[in-house]
């Protein structure tokens, strides 16, 4: 058994005191900066980037939900279904449903009931209806990230807390275009992009003359 | 040194009467004739140096009406491993040699493949069910096996798509009428008493009564205990505050993994293998996505090499300043040291919450790259972790605890494990390093670039609680040096080797990928009958196979001893009940 002269656990007291000392030294660092800059600590952009920064030190708690932290481009929480505007107001999904979504989905969350004609009995590029089923939904994203035509997304609003179990149907699930573009700006720019040179390139196709 | 590959130990020339070198297309090793099965493993263990049984797991070829042991064996010098089967007629239970006798590592992992395979190890010490309770019907990983509510063999399942309407299964599946009894089983039965089989095992310690003859108790520890680090339950015989004999009891978490994962196709296992060890979904990717790659033949790009590696090492790093954290918690440091470990891990998950999507259920490894590049800042953020914050802060929180006079009478020389002791019972990862056997897959058998990174495989001599910490801080500081290289060299590049596809095709055979992830040698083994789904879909789970020694190291330990020697073995349940 070796001495315990308590040597070690005042050398551990050191880092907790500097830890201590340290909070109230930034809050100093900060009322400075407020006063020169109007930085505030709590409670704004600046405050909570520094302390989810390499420089954090003192406290580091971010102070929910008064307080939350930016959710970067790529969070992921729910999927949703995105519509197109047109110039008069209509709202046009843009899910075809394929079924990808519910054939890639882990936990098969998905339902999906197709439109047919009805004067041909052909299915029409529609969804009839569109369930997720949001208490089994395990928030992976593959939904997303396998769609073939940008029509289903990963969103970004976590508080979602409720009464009751969440089956999420079609118009629950339907976001604007807009929405998606506000919540993962570099996504939509590189994928409006991709599909805009999709359609040129089909449309050149399908009538040369207008190439 | 030369490594023998697996090919050129001929374990078929050794034996020519009763091993046969594996024909099946896409498979590798021998096969065993099962009553020769210990005289074939001595000689491994002792004439061939394959002294670490890694591996034991059955399949059950229904087609073939067959069943299979599948050994994985390695040498804890290093190099390639060895695979060795036995194979048995299908029945309704199904015997084969018990190999505890000459690795002891295979007691637990024996003990699961009887619960859910119905293998009977002749020659088990202790074969008892380990992740189901008793009153369960049926062994669950059998290909005939279905449960009481019972959808379809295979995802995806026909009626969500298409024309399918909303199916909630409690709907379907009412309460009280959801589960089977096995035939002549009633648990109304005023003398059935589940636990009794548990408490006879226990009660085969032996014990050299010197002095007072004192009573023993029983006591139960567990599953609702904070020590436990979740539903855990440990079940002790004490004399006085010393522990005479104790059992891991464990599947409360259970959700039989193995079986959904049966049923998914390969892509649809990735965002699962994220709950298995939570805390490090990264490092549960890449081992999956290792196994795949090996079966498909693919090899993942640059760029795609060195992000995985980047993002497995900064999992390692927030992985053990969490079990640092909690094993002072269970040593009674209430909060400080966890809370300064979690803070540096917070800033990890931030990075992982913007490269993957999510902060613990990353879901971000793809088979032949990873899901989505990097954003444009997190190379930059990585850099200034790793370069100035974290090296700084592990040292701090070092030197809050490394020379604590309380820590080191309480982890130096409490729960020693040998390091023979520790090979034997497959031990692995810190456990097995700290015991001073330098084995580090990432050294021993390099998967993915590991080869060319430097870093020291940290190993302590004394396998005790302290040492165990203290070797967890010097990875730590290993994983900082790999994270710094990588992320210096990082390549530009395409992240993914083929074009993203949600059904992979995947040839016919068996592969078994492991990774060192932060809790041991993590693998996956996986049979592939060239269908969307795999046949087998087996995980190594380090936290299981680590509690095998968990019983010796604990013995003639004081109780209180007992929540430390747990929290430094660091099991996450999601892992262990699988």
């Amino acid at each position: 058994m070796e001495e315990l002269y308590g040597k070690g656990i005042v050398k551990g007291l050191g880092v907790t005191l500097k830890r201590f000392w340290n909070t109230y030294w930034d809050d100093a660092v900060w009322l400075a900066r407020r006063i020169t800059k109007g930085e505030r600590r709590y409670r704004s952009v600046e405050g909570i980037a520094h302390r989810s920064s390499k420089d954090a030190r003192g406290i580091f708690t971010i102070q929910y939900p008064e307080e939350k932290l930016p959710t970067p481009e790529e969070f992921r929480f729910l999927p949703f279904l995105i519509y197109d505007e047109g110039e008069n107001g209509t709202k046009t999904l843009r899910c075809t449903s394929c079924g990808i979504c519910a054939k890639v989905c882990p936990p098969q969350c998905i339902w999906i009931v197709r439109t047919t004609d009805p004067a041909t009995g052909r299915p029409v590029p529609d969804p009839a209806e569109f369930y997720i089923d949001a208490d089994i939904c395990m928030n992976c994203g593959l939904c997303a990230e396998y769609c073939p035509f940008d029509s289903i997304k990963m969103d970004h609003n976590y508080e979602l807390a409720s009464f009751a179990r969440n089956v999420l149907n079609k118009e629950k699930l339907s976001r604007s275009a807009a929405y998606y573009e506000t919540i993962r700006p570099a996504n939509a720019t590189r994928e409006n992009a991709a599909r805009a040179a999709k359609e040129a390139s089909r449309l050149a196709a399908h009538r040369p003359e207008m190439a | 040194m030369t490594n023998p590959t697996p090919e050129a130990v001929n374990l078929a020339e050794r034996f020519p009467a009763f091993v046969s070198a594996e024909s099946r297309p896409g498979y590798r090793g021998w096969i065993i004739e099962p009553a020769h099965l210990l005289e074939v493993a001595t000689a491994l263990r002792d004439e061939f140096g394959f002294d670490y049984l890694s591996s034991v797991t059955g399949v059950d070829y229904l087609p073939d009406n067959k069943m299979e042991v599948v050994y994985h064996a390695f040498k804890t010098s290093g190099g390639p491993g060895l695979e060795f089967k036995i194979q048995m007629a299908r029945q309704d239970i199904v015997e084969a040699p018990s190999l505890v006798p000459v690795y002891p590592g295979a007691e637990l992992q024996e003990r699961e493949a009887w619960d859910l395979l119905g293998i009977k190890f002749t020659g088990h010490p202790d074969l008892r069910r380990i992740l189901m309770w008793e009153g369960f019907a049926g062994h669950p990983l059998r290909k005939d096996w279905k449960e009481p509510y019972f959808e379809e063999d295979i995802k995806p399942f026909k009626n969500r798509w298409p024309d399918g309407h909303i199916i909630q299964a409690e709907n379907k599946n009412p309460f009280g009428d959801n589960l089977a009894y096995p035939e002549g089983f009633d648990p109304e039965q005023a003398k059935f008493n589940p636990e009794e089989a548990l408490y006879d095992a226990l009660r085969k310690y032996q014990v050299n009564e010197v002095g007072l003859n004192t009573e023993h108790i029983l006591v139960n520890m567990g599953p609702h205990h904070p020590s436990t680090h979740g539903v855990f339950r440990m079940a002790v015989i004490l004399d006085g505050e010393t522990v005479v004999s104790l059992k891991p009891v464990m599947g409360y978490l259970h959700r039989n993994h193995e079986k959904i994962g049966e049923r998914n196709t390969y892509l649809m296992n990735m965002p699962y293998t994220d709950r298995l060890d939570y805390l490090a979904s990264m490092s549960n990717n890449f081992a999956y996505a290792l196994a795949v790659e090996k079966l498909m033949n693919i090899q993942p790009t640059e760029r795609a090499e060195y992000i995985r590696v980047i993002m497995a090492e900064m999992t390692r790093v927030a992985n053990h300043l969490w079990a640092i954290g909690f094993l002072l918690n269970d040593l009674g440091a209430y909060f400080t040291p966890m809370l300064y470990g979690q803070e540096e891990r917070e800033l990890i998950l931030d990075i992982f919450e913007a490269v993957s999507g999510s902060r613990m259920m990353c879901n971000y490894f793809r088979f032949g790259g990873v899901a989505r590049d990097l954003p444009d800042d997190a190379a930059r953020k990585i850099q200034e972790l790793f370069f100035e914050r974290f090296p700084r802060r592990v040292d701090e929180i070092e030197r809050l605890l490394s020379e604590n006079e309380i820590i080191r009478t309480r982890g130096i020389g409490q729960g020693v494990l040998s390091g023979e002791d520790a090979i034997r019972y497959s031990a692995a990862g810190p456990l097995l390093r700290a015991s001073g056997i330098p084995y580090d897959i990432r050294r021993a058998d390099p998967y993915s670039i590991y080869d060319r990174f430097e870093f020291d495989v940290a190993v302590r001599q004394n396998g005790d609680i302290y040492d165990r910490m203290m070797l967890r801080f010097e990875e730590v500081r290993q994983s900082i040096r790999i994270v710094q290289q990588a992320i210096k060299q990082l390549p530009k590049g395409p992240i993914t080797a083929v074009k993203p596809q949600y059904t992979v095709r995947v040839p016919p055979g068996e592969a078994y990928g492991r990774v060192e992830g932060p809790k041991g040698e993590l693998g996956f083994y996986i049979v592939s009958n060239g269908k969307a789904n795999p046949w087998r879909y087996h995980v190594r789970a380090p936290s299981f196979i680590n509690l095998t020694a968990f019983e010796p190291m604990s013995i003639g330990q004081k109780i209180a001893d007992v929540v430390a020697i747990l929290g430094s073995i660091d099991i996450v349940l999601g892992e262990v009940d699988r």
